[in-house]
C-alpha cells in the first residue's frame, strides 16, 4: 500500500474522530448524542462489505488464473472483512441497547448481518477441514463467491423488504433519515473511506505475512528432501 | 394594514422561538461542550488512535525486516 494512502487514512480518521466527537449534529429525541454513533458504527459495515468485495475479486481471478498469491488475498481480504463485520455488530448491539431497547431486536437487518457473519466464518471453517492446499484454495473460492452473494440479499434487500428499525428500511435506500442533514455527511463519507483505507493496510500486512509463512515452509521442505 | 403586518411578524416570530424552543428542548450533551471537558475524552480517545496507527507503522516495519531476512537467507542458502 502506497505511503501517501496511509497517511490519508490517518487523517481522515483524526478528523473524524475530533469531528464526529465535536461538530452538530441533528437533535432528536431518543436518539440524542447517540446518532454520532453512525459515524463508527455504519463505516464498519462499509469496511467489511468493501473487503469481502474485493475478496470475492481475488477469488474469481484465482478461480481464472490459480496462483498461491491470490488465494493469500482473498482469504486476508476476508479475515479483515469479518473483523469489521464483528465490530459493526458489537458497536450495533450496544447503540441499539439504548436507542431501541435492547441489545437484540431480531431487527430483519441485524440477523441479516448476523447470519451474513455465520457464513463467512463457515468459509474459516471449510479452509481448516480441507488439508490440500490446492484443493482448499479452489474449494474456498468457489465458497467464497456463494457467501457473498448470500451477503448482499441478506443485508440489503431483505431489511428493505420488510419493516426494520434500521433507517432506510421499508423501500426506502440509504439514510434518507439524514439526507436533510449535509452536516453529517461532512463526517460520515471520511469515516467510511479512513476506516476502508485502514482495513486494506491491515489486509496488506496480513498477506505478507502470510507470505513469509509459506516462503519459510518452502524452505523447510527444500531442506527435508 | 402596519397592525396587520405587525401581528403577523409576531405570530412568525413566535413560532420561531417556538420551534427553537422544541429544538433545545431534546436533551443532549450541551452542558457536557461548555463545562464538562467533553475535549479531554476526545484528547483521550486520540491518543488511543494516535497508539494504534503507531503501532500499525511498527507492524509493517517488523514485516518488512521479516521479508527482507528471508530473502538474505534465501540468496546465502542458493
Amino acid at each position: 500500500m502506497k505511503t501517501w494512502l496511509k497517511i490519508l487514512a490517518i487523517v481522515l480518521l483524526f478528523y473524524v474522530h475530533i469531528g464526529g466527537l465535536l461538530m452538530d449534529v441533528p437533535r432528536l429525541n431518543i436518539l440524542n448524542e447517540t446518532i454520532r454513533a453512525l459515524y463508527f458504527h455504519v463505516p464498519m459495515w462499509f469496511g467489511m462489505v468493501t473487503l469481502f468485495l474485493i475478496s470475492v475479486v481475488y477469488s474469481v481471478l484465482y478461480l481464472v488464473n490459480p496462483s498461491v498469491a491470490l488465494d493469500r488475498k482473498a482469504v486476508e481480504f476476508a479475515n479483515v472483512g469479518l473483523v469489521f463485520g464483528i465490530l459493526g455488530m458489537l458497536t450495533g448491539m450496544l447503540w441499539a441497547n439504548y436507542a431501541w431497547g435492547s441489545f437484540w431486536h431480531g431487527d430483519p437487518k441485524q440477523n441479516g448481518a448476523a447470519i451474513a457473519l455465520l457464513v463467512y466464518l463457515a468459509y474459516f471453517i471449510l479452509r481448516g477441514s480441507v488439508e490440500n492446499e490446492e484443493q482448499k484454495a479452489r474449494l474456498s473460492a468457489v465458497y467464497n463467491i456463494f457467501a457473498f452473494a448470500a451477503m448482499i440479499p441478506l443485508i440489503f434487500i431483505i431489511p428493505r423488504l420488510t419493516s426494520s428499525l434500521h433507517p432506510g428500511s421499508g423501500g426506502n435506500p440509504g439514510f434518507n433519515m439524514y439526507d436533510l442533514d449535509n452536516r453529517m455527511r461532512m463526517v460520515f463519507y471520511p469515516a467510511v473511506i479512513g476506516w476502508i483505507l485502514i482495513g486494506i493496510w491491515v489486509t496488506t500486512l496480513r498477506v505478507r505475512m502470510r507470505g513469509i509463512e509459506d516462503k519459510i515452509h518452502d524452505l523447510e521442505d527444500e531442506k527435508t528432501h | 394594514m402596519k397592525k396587520l403586518i405587525s401581528s403577523l411578524l409576531g405570530l412568525i416570530l413566535m413560532a420561531l422561538s417556538l420551534s427553537a424552543n422544541a429544538q433545545t428542548d431534546v436533551p443532549m450533551a450541551d452542558g457536557l461542550r461548555s463545562e464538562g471537558k467533553i475535549y479531554v475524552v476526545v484528547a483521550i480517545i486520540l491518543i488511543v488512535l494516535a497508539g494504534l496507527i503507531t503501532y500499525l507503522f511498527l507492524m509493517d516495519r517488523k514485516v518488512k525486516k521479516l521479508e527482507d531476512l528471508l530473502a538474505d537467507k534465501n540468496h546465502s542458502t542458493k
